[in-house]
């Protein structure tokens, strides 16, 4: 989805409108003031520095040897509200390796560490559940040796992870279409979630092969059985039954209080599509790999200035 | 003679204007123009508020607005608006209020099948899309009337949600597709048929076989959609009598195209833009299903300040992003 860019003047904004700046990525924020957030000039610095987090720390996982989980909550925040359940489009891997002049590979393994970096917030901030989009089901048609390393990098990443995530009390679960996954992949997830089942802190949910579309299919089906073998009548169908069947009936929060997608891109592609019925959005402009703490903090202050009316008063 | 001079500026101005937009339409009109574009229609009550009006002139404010829209729409040549009216929960609004938007909705839809109206001007076709059955008798009489007497136009359409979710929708769709899968299977003679009329209310199958039959006519007009609707689910059928024939007693499996087809917005494409004024950014239960690779646009003036200027700067950043954006549909 794509910001609308005219200095045509603000009306009824919730928040001031963020200073421009000179980087090419920078939206004129005159229309959509609060909805997503421009770079600043210290953000413009930071971009324009090559990341070199995700090739210098190769290897270093989150709560490595004397890092603790724990990051301070930020001032600028309020205690509440928090959105319990957060979702994540981390889009802008290609762009950021390609900006770079470096393999998409880089670009996905810079991305693996701003996620690393992402589940260290959540759980220190006290957000119950952080939903990413990792690979949907329309990535298949990228080519071979992009999707083999991604499938790769998914199988070492959570690896190299468990250990902390059982430390920290960080629940993994894994949604999507697993019929097209490679066997050790699902070995790999099977097993991590099956050590990580009791932890409670945090719980993150990485969606493979998923598509919002099929995940309501998917249900669906389960309900026609339902009804086929007498469990449920066809007139009790209704929207709780469904939502039961998603799945995303692995967490006790299964609708996303705030979506963020990277890049710029305004639209949602099919992550989550039932899911996301009240989940407020935000877009920013920062490439996935430059989502960091400071993007984090602007896109939940922007969610605590969010009026949420549910269709009523 | 004052008033004369008067009138006759304010017609000049009008004409400029008009004049002024048909030469901005033509410079779009050179790249791709939506075919569908979809509003949410967010902000009248905090218009009414701003400017110190009762909160019914508001929603009659938002309704200039919507007429104005539909004109800048059509003109530019987009085919199908659809509009969220009116949510299955903003019942949950004062009864007093509730009751004012429907009479307000009935005054409109009488109103807008007066000769002299837009539809009558563009030839639109009317849908009321939605859980129809939840409106009280009155209101829902005068839109099954406004669909009868509009079912002849084929130019443009437009489709206006009320009682409408897209939980609600999904809902319908997947009760609907699974009784097409039982009654289909009961040819084979081993499942008792389902009674194909739900419990509830008559009228939502009548709107559903409303919808099927407004397709088949749209299938002499010029979009695909009820080409794909008719070509999928005749593969649907002819998918479901093959699974009939290996597995007597066994139901075939839901599919995709089954709950697409029987969804209440499978009148129409999906959208190629959706508008949501006031600022907020979400879809609040609208066209979840459709809007999936749509791009939303949040200008943060109110619905009854909504302009040309905000419909323009939507076009020309999806003409922007057009063929990005048909790539990655190819794809899917």
């Amino acid at each position: 989805m794509f910001s609308l860019r005219l200095p045509i003047p603000i009306e009824n904004t919730l928040i001031t409108p963020p200073p421009k700046s000179n980087n090419n990525n920078t939206y004129n924020s005159s229309l959509c003031a609060h909805s997503y957030s421009s770079y600043s000039h210290s953000q413009t610095n930071r971009f324009l520095t090559v990341r070199n987090v995700a090739l210098q720390k190769n290897g270093n996982s989150v709560g490595d040897s004397k890092d603790t989980m724990m990051q301070p909550f930020p001032e600028e925040l309020n205690a509440e509200p928090l959105p319990r359940h957060v979702a994540v489009i981390m889009d802008g891997n290609g762009r950021w390796a390609k900006m770079r002049n470096l393999m998409p590979s880089a670009g996905h393994q810079a991305g693996a560490e701003a996620l690393k970096e992402m589940v260290r917030l959540c759980a220190s901030w006290g957000i119950k559940v952080l939903t990413v989009f990792a690979f949907s089901t329309d990535n298949w048609v990228r080519p071979k040796v992009e999707v083999d390393f991604l499938m790769s990098l998914f199988e070492k990443t959570i690896n190299s992870e468990i250990d902390v995530f059982i430390r920290e009390g960080i629940r993994i679960s894994v949604i999507g279409d697993a019929s097209k996954l490679p066997s050790s992949l699902i070995r790999m997830i099977k097993y991590a979630e099956e050590r990580t089942k009791e932890n409670s802190r945090l719980q993150l949910i990485v969606a493979v092969s998923y598509s919002g579309k099929y995940d309501v299919v998917q249900a669906c089906r389960s309900v026609a059985k339902k009804v086929k073998d007498g469990i449920l009548d066809l007139e009790e169908i209704n929207e709780g039954i469904i939502e039961q069947e998603l799945e995303t009936n692995c967490t006790e929060f299964p609708n996303p209080d705030l979506l963020i997608r990277t890049s710029g891109e305004l639209r949602v592609s099919n992550f989550l599509l039932w899911q996301l019925a009240y989940t407020e959005l935000y877009f920013d402009g920062a490439l996935w790999p430059d989502f960091g703490k400071e993007e984090f903090v602007e896109a939940l202050s922007s969610f605590q200035q969010r009026k949420r009316r549910f269709g009523g008063r | 003679m004052h008033k004369d001079t008067g009138g006759i500026t304010s017609n000049l101005l009008g004409g400029l204007c008009s004049c002024l937009r048909r030469c901005i339409f033509g410079i779009l009109s050179m790249g791709p123009v939506p075919n569908h574009i979809a509003f949410i229609m967010d902000g009248n009550r905090r218009f009414a508020k701003k400017t110190n009006l009762a909160e019914g002139i508001g929603h009659k404010a938002g309704f200039s607005s919507l007429i104005s829209m539909l004109r800048y729409c059509y003109e530019l040549g987009v085919k199908y608006v659809t509009v969220y009216a009116f949510s299955i929960d903003n019942f949950k609004r004062k009864p007093k209020e509730v009751q004012s938007l429907m009479e307000l909705m009935r005054e409109k839809i009488e109103e807008l099948l007066q000769d002299e109206s837009i539809i009558n001007e563009y030839g639109v076709k009317l849908h009321f899309i939605g859980n129809l059955q939840l409106l009280a008798e009155p209101v829902r009489i005068s839109m099954e009337k406004a669909m009868k007497v509009t079912a002849h136009n084929k130019q443009r359409v437009l489709l206006v949600c009320v009682a409408y979710t897209s939980s609600d929708e999904i809902v319908h769709a997947v009760e609907e597709s699974f009784k097409e899968i039982w009654n289909a299977t009961v040819s084979n003679g081993t499942i008792g048929q389902l009674d194909r009329s739900p419990k509830r209310n008559g009228i939502r199958v009548n709107a559903q076989d409303s919808c099927e039959d407004y397709a088949r006519q749209d299938a002499d007009g010029s979009t695909d959609r009820s080409g794909k609707t008719e070509t999928s689910s005749c593969n649907g059928m002819v998918e479901i009598a093959e699974e009939g024939k290996h597995d007597q007693g066994e139901l075939p499996a839901i599919k995709l195209t089954d709950v697409e087809k029987n969804m209440y917005m499978a009148v129409a494409p999906d959208p190629d833009i959706l508008i949501r004024t006031s600022g907020e950014v979400r879809l609040s239960n609208f066209l979840l299903w459709q809007t999936s690779t749509c791009p939303l646009y949040s200008p943060a003036a109110l619905w009854p300040e909504i302009g040309l200027r905000h419909l323009v700067w939507a076009v020309l950043n999806f003409q922007r992003h057009h063929s990005y954006l048909e790539k990655k549909k190819k794809q899917f």
